[in-house]
């Protein structure tokens, strides 16, 4: 089978934009500068952009993530502008850009199963649209840019708000250079059915994107949303370091999808994290496919009584790959509740790390937590490590931790093809029979997309 | 239809060591062959030979289905022209779904495709005939299983896939004695549609089924063939005989 084949026919193409601007590589205040000036935000965003910067100078890069040390700064251009117009039409959007979505298949996708669809391409977003019935229910799915313009009370109350700009160097870098995303408010009491979904692509090379969204539920409301990722594969270093921020209101229900399949040269320094209120409940369901480096640890702070957190954590890593994922549960209140489930794959020398941190502290009183960490290795140049931590002072709480690693050897592919299973189909049928949860989890054209990747990369994987 | 395995002079190595002397064996349908002999005189390594196992090497010699070369054949390949190897320790597929598994083998080895409920009623009676509760579908394949049950299982795949020559390597090992009954009910069941290699150590299983040929492995090598009488010079003298 060749390598990479299909993969590349799927999401490994490049269009020629010429683009309307590009920075050069490299960062100082002045990029900064430059990129408020060009987006003629307020003065707080440039203010708020101009500290972070200072945050980030200050801090050291973190020692504790494996390859970091690889990534240089200074090779990478920080805003890449391909079209200087949002449409709300696919047909205004650029050919060459409107086609890298239609091989993607996200205006397909749009017309059967979605509520509204934001696409993002390098640094800014390109299409955005929702349905006319969502948008007379009061709900707002915006970029995050157009969302200062026209929602500065709501964006002023919440932007970094639940991720400080100091919360970590990558959460900083994020705030001084954020661009696109998106952003979403709820109303009271609406519950959104269709998903909404945005898709982030990178298309020029040695690019860095930092897409900031902010979701808002207000109180009593149902939003699912859905965020999609690739990448042209070259052989320069990319760097995606996203900050999300979700605000689930009392009784809210938000879930935060992710299918996250960067090519194998991203970097990908995430900082995803929701506050719950009293009743409110938040999933982060997310599998991480691609990227050369994930660093991700989607949390849940439930801040009053009853708020619970359901946080699933998919990784694959292939060659070269190091997926260092997990979750975060901080029981701020009583009687609330947090299940964490990891589920890993490596092989042909790839990495998974489950990282995790739950903490009830005294005074959460009946509060409870689940952990559990699922790791499968196909060979024995591949790695998996777990780190589970749990800060438990509350002596009321309910604590559950559960970790196991499988071992694919030559027994279990022998063993099936003694049963006329061909290796390549028995590999699969173990694969997709172990990340069956999450795919239980997605809507049901995702599903089917996520069963397809996972082939796909399996079939390159193992040949 | 009459098929046939031939086993001609077969010799084989792992790594650097010779685990087979130019074996012969043949098997046909209709044919129980019983193949004793002391740990580690090579029975199953004849087993793994004849499914694929890429970690055993040939040396010399040939295995033939139907006067075909087999040994070119991947281990799915085999399987589909319908030779059957019931593995000694049958190994756990986590999060791989036994009706799922069961399911996939029966439609790659028949090649044809069923619709779910179709096939939960096939399994569902042989199931019942094996005494593995219904239960059994919705697990991992041998997960949690115990050793009684990891044998029924094998079992139950030698009911559903009806192979045209099965090797049974020690799939009596840990069998209660209701088991062992259908068991021998199966083999003489199949046997006009099927020819039987079992490799086993103990005689219970001689008591309903009545072997072609009784041969015994000692050292690699096969030392005697015969009749009845051979298992009953074992139960005597152990396997100093040959």
């Amino acid at each position: 089978m060749g390598k990479l084949e299909i993969k590349a026919d799927r999401y490994d193409f490049k269009e020629d934009i010429d683009y309307k601007m590009r920075f050069p590589n490299g960062l100082s205040e002045k990029t900064i500068k430059n990129l408020s000036d060009i987006k003629g935000e307020p003065n707080w965003m440039k203010e708020f952009r101009l500290n972070a910067y200072r945050f980030f100078s200050r801090r050291p890069m973190p020692s504790w993530i494996d390859g970091l040390d690889q990534l240089n700064l200074d090779d990478i251009s920080y805003f890449a502008l391909a079209s200087e117009k949002k449409s709300t039409s696919w047909d205004e959007v650029p050919q060459k850009i409107k086609d890298t979505y239609d091989k993607l298949g996200i205006p397909e996708a749009e017309k059967k199963a979605l509520g509204g669809v934001e696409a993002m391409f390098d640094s800014t977003v390109v299409y955005n649209n929702v349905r006319e019935e969502l948008k007379k229910e009061g709900i707002i799915f915006c970029d995050t840019d157009s969302a200062v313009k026209d929602y500065p009370e709501l964006v002023k109350k919440y932007f970094g708000k639940v991720v400080s700009p100091n919360d970590n160097k990558f959460a900083a870098l994020n705030s001084a250079l954020w661009s696109g995303g998106s952003f979403i408010y709820v109303p009271k009491g609406v519950k959104v059915k269709l998903p909404l979904q945005a898709y982030f692509r990178i298309n020029a090379a040695n690019l860095g994107q930092f897409e900031r969204t902010l979701i808002i539920a207000d109180e009593g409301a149902d939003v699912t949303y859905i965020e999609g990722c690739s990448a042209t594969t070259y052989s320069k270093e990319s760097l995606h370091a996203a900050v999300v921020e979700i605000i689930a209101m009392k009784g809210a229900h938000v879930k935060y999808i992710t299918i996250q399949n960067w090519s194998s040269d991203v970097y990908n320094l995430v900082t995803k994290r929701a506050f719950a209120y009293e009743n409110a409940y938040v999933e982060w369901i997310d599998a991480n496919v691609g990227a050369k480096l994930t660093a991700k640890y989607p949390s849940v702070y439930m801040l009053e009584p009853g708020a619970k957190a359901n946080i699933l954590s998919i990784a694959f890593a292939d060659k070269d790959q190091h997926q260092d994922a997990g979750a975060k549960a901080v029981h701020l209140a009583p009687a609330t509740s947090s299940v964490i489930r990891s589920k890993s794959i490596c092989l042909n020398g790839g990495r998974t790390t489950y990282r995790g941190l739950v903490k009830i502290p005294r005074g959460s009183r009946d509060s409870s937590t689940s952990v559990t960490c699922d790791a499968l290795i196909f060979d024995d140049y591949s790695r998996t490590d777990t780190y589970p931590y749990m800060e438990i002072s509350e002596e009321s709480a309910d604590v559950s931790h559960e970790a196991s690693v499988g071992k694919i050897g030559d027994d279990q592919r022998l063993y099936m093809e003694s049963r006329g299973i061909p290796e390549n189909e028995g590999i699969n049928m173990i694969v997709l029979g172990f990340v069956g949860e999450f795919v239980k989890e997605l809507p049901l054209e995702f599903a089917l997309e996520f069963n397809r990747l996972i082939k796909i990369n399996m079939e390159n994987a193992v040949g | 239809m009459e098929n046939r395995i031939d086993i001609e002079k077969l010799s084989v190595r792992i790594k650097e060591k010779n685990l087979l002397r130019e074996v012969s064996l043949h098997v046909k349908t209709g044919e129980t062959h019983i193949l004793m002999g002391p740990n580690g005189s090579g029975k199953t390594t004849l087993a793994r030979a004849i499914l694929g196992d890429k970690r055993y090497t040939v040396t010399e010699g040939r295995i033939e289905f139907n006067g075909a070369d087999m040994l070119k054949l991947k281990p799915h390949e085999r399987a589909r022209m319908g030779i059957f190897v019931s593995f000694q320790e049958p190994v756990t597929l986590q999060g791989v779904n036994t009706l799922s598994f069961l399911k996939a083998s029966y439609e790659s080895i028949n090649s044809t495709k069923v619709t779910m409920s179709e096939f939960k009623n096939i399994v569902g009676k042989n199931l019942q005939r094996i005494g593995l509760p219904e239960s059994v579908n919705e697990r991992y394949v041998n997960e949690g299983f115990s050793g009684g049950e990891k044998k029924k299982f094998e079992l139950l795949q030698l009911l559903l896939l009806k192979p045209k020559i099965a090797i049974l390597d020690e799939i009596d090992t840990g069998l209660d004695l209701d088991s062992m009954k259908v068991l021998s009910n199966a083999v003489n069941e199949m046997l006009p549609e099927t020819g039987f290699l079992i490799i086993t150590h103990n005689d219970r299983i001689l008591k309903h089924i009545k072997p072609t040929l009784v041969h015994v492995m000692k050292e690699g090598s096969i030392t005697r063939s015969g009749g009845l009488e051979l298992v009953e010079e074992i139960e005597k003298g152990g396997y100093k005989i040959g």
